[in-house]
């Protein structure tokens, strides 16, 4: 049995090791908001937090995970869609299919965490997430904006991982 | 009393059409047999009226209004839920939506009309309909109001859905009176809104499908899953018209999870398991043998001949001819010429295909990302052995559809085959990334030779277009053909029309030779004015630089009979500074085009550095759409389109050897990312008069804009893509 911690909870799951962390979310833990796309690593659909650093899951297995690592997906994200991130995407209407979003958010989400007032050029390092609708521009302001909501109101990271 | 005017089972309905909505249930997704809970009940629905085909009402005044065509991005969700409630005067803060099925459709006379979603069709081809709809329900709902009353209707006005009896000031609501209002004969003809009096259509409202995609709970169709439910993965036959010969299925048959290995079709193999990646593991280590038949040696150099010869070929088709150019061209004091060549590409929706099948001896329901609902279900029942009326599909939002998903089903055909085969068993399949790069309907590949010629005074008098490669409809709807002419292939360069060329030149030819090498191509969003706008647009550009002219003022001089084109032109031109010079190393370029009924134009503003790295800094953009319904999903769809326009110019490509295509992923096909991403400065400019498309047409000049600027920074024209195969350092002797 595999133990992971994903969202605050303990959780066992009788799986191959070598399965990747993604297709446990998606398939043993029903957590479908984080998305397979490409499969190697490289196109950040997939993207969730592992101790508040934003990890691809589709090529880690859950072999390499320990039980008192937080895994942060994009349903535990925020308590009631409240993280500045989604705000700011819902007040800019940034999703178009949608498909990229959970991925785009948090990966957005790590680097608000480690720069709360990013520069373009730090969105441009580390939002490296592939969009084939083209939502980009909205996806910088609503970082920027995030970033704006976060500063005027402190209550916005309700992140499992700070809990 | 009866509550419907239509013998449709609600329930059923309410099973099937659920998907837009914010918070709805996986349980509703359940096929009627399972015998799980619904979410929603027959006790609800009991609340609901439907008004008209278009439009059902609560008792709390919610409004839900169903739409046809799909959800993929590009908003049309939200912008047909507009047109409706524009007519239906209802509180915009009450509206629902959701998708009726292809199988209802069927069953009530293709009520709901076509559910095809392409072409940037979804507004521009049911604009008159849906409104329809909402007028019908409105003038039925004021109706119920005025019986109640006892007072005549015209003594009542509406607004946000309360309707009042103007002499008393009584009021009422449409929740109140929507189940009378069920029962009336509906009005045989109502007067739809002028422009003026619109309140709705042109405001840049939210979109109503937002909530979902910020926290994960929206369900795509890879997300989806049912009890009891299997998971397949699938490989195909790598090579173009190979089939498969055989698989050594007890090599993996005991691998954990796996429940069975089966054919598909003629060219294919699944493992079905529990889980997906368990399939996919089982099915990477399968002994599979191909028959690469024919194609085993096609290559993108043979491919590349035979579109050559077909530069030179005697015979072509005409698209669009006026006076005699070839001999105007030999008149001419100066003649340019250039080749230019657009490669295939692939749509690479970041949800891969997918599709989930039931299957039993009399039913079979799919559950899929589908662009076209009713061409879904026409697969499913062909590919289960059942007439139309035994099947259903339930439409998912897609992951980005773009033209894969609307004319080619091969994902529901595959799901059913393998679900044929365990009958009583829903199977989820999904595809993997290679399997998309390698299996797509890809962009046409074509190349064209452009000779023009110019007078005395460099004013063009003469231009030959010879088109030469693939036709989309020879391969997907050559009932669509005129006489074996794909009339398609001249988007961009037709005489008149949605796709008419932009200019009047006095001697005009444009040809197409069509070669069709055994790469299935496929309608890609912008489909064929992708290369014609590059090919045009960038060839007009050398003839203006041929001739000593400003690019501006050489393509005004061709557009006094083009005045809307001119305008978005002129737009962009004005907003980008054209007159002044652009900043230092910096550099522009222009573009115009008409593309699905729409006119469309862009300044592009580039630097090359030293080292040949190209940055797009900004593009300005316009479009003349005619009417704007949500102006701010316009701009949306403007910079999404210049992404995946500008991926393709970048780096997109597909390359063909032994028959196969080279890509398999994103490292070989990559995508623009954030950091290449200019800014986007867009003028929405509508004329009225007109619907024109908003999903593809300003895709059309996002690529010669930029092309066109790279030329003036580097001296360099570029007539083959993608960018990534060229060198953009300044030319060492210019």
């Amino acid at each position: 049995m595999t133990k992971l911690k994903v969202n605050g909870k303990l959780v066992e799951i009788d799986v191959d090791a070598s399965t990747p962390l993604l297709w446990v979310l998606r398939e043993q833990l029903g957590l479908t908001g984080t998305k397979y796309s490409c499969g190697i690593g490289l196109c950040g659909a997939c993207t969730v937090h592992i101790d508040g650093e934003a990890v691809r899951s589709c090529l880690l297995p859950v072999s390499a995970l320990q039980a008192k690592q937080e895994i942060t997906t994009i349903e535990g994200l925020s308590a009631d869609a409240d993280h500045p991130l989604q705000q700011a995407w819902q007040q800019l209407d940034v999703p178009q299919c949608g498909y990229c979003q959970p991925g785009m958010i948090m990966s957005a989400a790590a680097l608000l965490k480690s720069k709360p007032d990013p520069s373009d050029a730090d969105i441009d390092a580390n939002v490296t997430n592939i969009c084939r609708c083209g939502t980009f521009n909205r996806v910088r302001r609503g970082i920027h904006l995030a970033a704006d909501l976060n500063r005027s109101s402190k209550t916005g990271d309700n992140e499992h991982e700070e809990a | 009393m009866m509550k419907q005017r239509v013998n449709i089972s609600r329930r059923d309905f309410l099973i099937g059409s659920v998907t837009a909505g914010a918070g709805f249930s996986l349980g509703l997704y359940l096929p009627a047999d399972t015998g799980v809970a619904l979410a929603v009940g027959e006790d609800n629905a009991a609340e609901n009226s439907e008004v008209t085909a278009w439009v059902v009402i609560q008792q709390d005044d919610t409004v839900t209004i169903r739409i046809a065509r799909s959800e993929m991005g590009q908003g049309t969700l939200t912008g047909l839920a507009q047109l409706v409630a524009e007519e239906l005067e209802c509180d915009w803060s009450k509206v629902k939506t959701e998708y009726p099925t292809p199988g209802q459709s069927l069953a009530r006379d293709r009520v709901w009309g076509s559910f095809s979603t392409g072409g940037s069709q979804g507004i521009r081809g049911s604009h008159q309909y849906v409104r329809k709809g909402g007028a019908v329900a409105r003038e039925m709902l004021i109706e119920a109001a005025a019986e109640s009353w006892d007072v005549a209707k015209e003594e009542c006005s509406v607004a946000s859905s309360v309707i009042t009896h103007k002499p008393t000031g009584r009021t009422t609501t449409y929740g109140k009176v929507a189940s009378a209002a069920a029962e009336m004969i509906p009005p045989l003809e109502v007067e739809l809104k002028d422009p003026k009096e619109w309140k709705l259509i042109g405001k840049p409202v939210k979109r109503l499908d937002t909530a979902d995609k910020l926290t994960g709970k929206q369900v795509f169709g890879a997300d989806l899953q049912l009890p009891g439910m299997l998971n397949a993965s699938i490989k195909a036959c790598p090579v173009f018209g190979g089939k498969l010969v055989s698989f050594d299925a007890a090599k993996v048959s005991k691998m954990p999870g796996v429940r069975a290995v089966v054919a598909v079709e003629d060219n294919a193999v699944a493992v079905v398991a529990d889980s997906w990646w368990q399939a996919n593991t089982a099915l990477d280590a399968l002994p599979v043998t191909w028959d690469k038949g024919e194609n085993a040696e096609v290559s993108s150099v043979s491919i590349e001949q035979m579109l050559d010869q077909g530069l030179r070929a005697k015979d072509a088709f005409v698209g669009n001819t006026v006076g005699d150019a070839k001999t105007a061209l030999k008149g001419a004091v100066k003649q340019v010429e250039a080749t230019y060549g657009y490669p295939f590409q692939n749509h690479a929706t970041m949800e891969p295909m997918n599709a989930t099948a039931l299957w039993t001896e009399d039913r079979c329901e799919v559950w899929c990302p589908t662009q076209n609902g009713e061409a879904a279900l026409q697969a499913a029942a062909k590919a289960a052995g059942l007439p139309a009326e035994k099947c259903e599909v339930y439409k998912i939002h897609l992951g980005g559809g773009f033209g894969r998903r609307g004319a080619f089903h091969d994902f529901v055909t595959q799901a059913v085959a393998i679900a044929k085969q365990m009958p009583g068993t829903p199977v989820k399949l999904l595809w993997t990334r290679e399997e998309d790069m390698q299996h797509g309907h890809y962009h046409p590949i074509t190349k064209a030779k452009m000779v023009g010629g110019l007078d005395d005074k460099g004013n063009l008098n003469s231009l030959h277009i010879r088109i030469s490669g693939q036709s989309i409809l020879a391969a997907v709807n050559p009932g669509w053909m005129q006489n074996g002419v794909d009339m398609f292939t001249f988007q961009g360069l037709l005489p008149d029309g949605d796709h008419a060329i932009s200019y009047t030149v006095p001697s005009l030819l444009v040809e197409h030779a069509m070669r069709n090498p055994p790469v299935p191509p496929g309608f890609w969003r912008g489909v064929n004015v992708n290369q014609n706008a590059i090919y045009m647009e960038c060839f007009i550009d050398e003839l203006a630089h041929a001739a000593g002219k400003d690019p501006l003022q050489f393509r005004r001089s061709l557009m006094a009979d083009h005045p809307k084109s001119l305008a978005v032109l002129d737009a962009v031109a004005e907003k980008a500074g054209w007159s002044k010079p652009a900043g230092k190393g910096m550099f522009r370029g222009l573009a115009v085009c008409k593309a699905f009924a729409s006119y469309v134009a862009a300044c592009a503003e580039v630097s090359v550095d030293d080292n040949g790295k190209l940055k797009i800094h900004r593009i300005v953009a316009a479009t003349d759409p005619g009417h704007a319904v949500n102006p701010q999903q316009i701009e949306a769809q403007v910079e999404g389109s210049f992404v995946y326009g500008l991926s393709a110019l970048l780096y997109g490509g597909c390359t063909i050897k032994g028959g196969s295509v080279e890509q398999q992923n994103f490292d070989s096909y990559p995508s623009m990312l954030i950091s290449e991403m200019p800014e986007v400065d867009v003028i929405v400019m509508p004329s009225g008069g007109f619907w024109g498309g908003i999903g593809e047409p300003t895709i059309a000049v996002a690529a010669p804009a930029v092309l066109n600027a790279i030329f003036a920074a580097t001296g360099k024209r570029i007539r083959e893509f993608p960018l990534s195969n060229t060198d953009l350092r300044p030319a060492l002797d210019a």
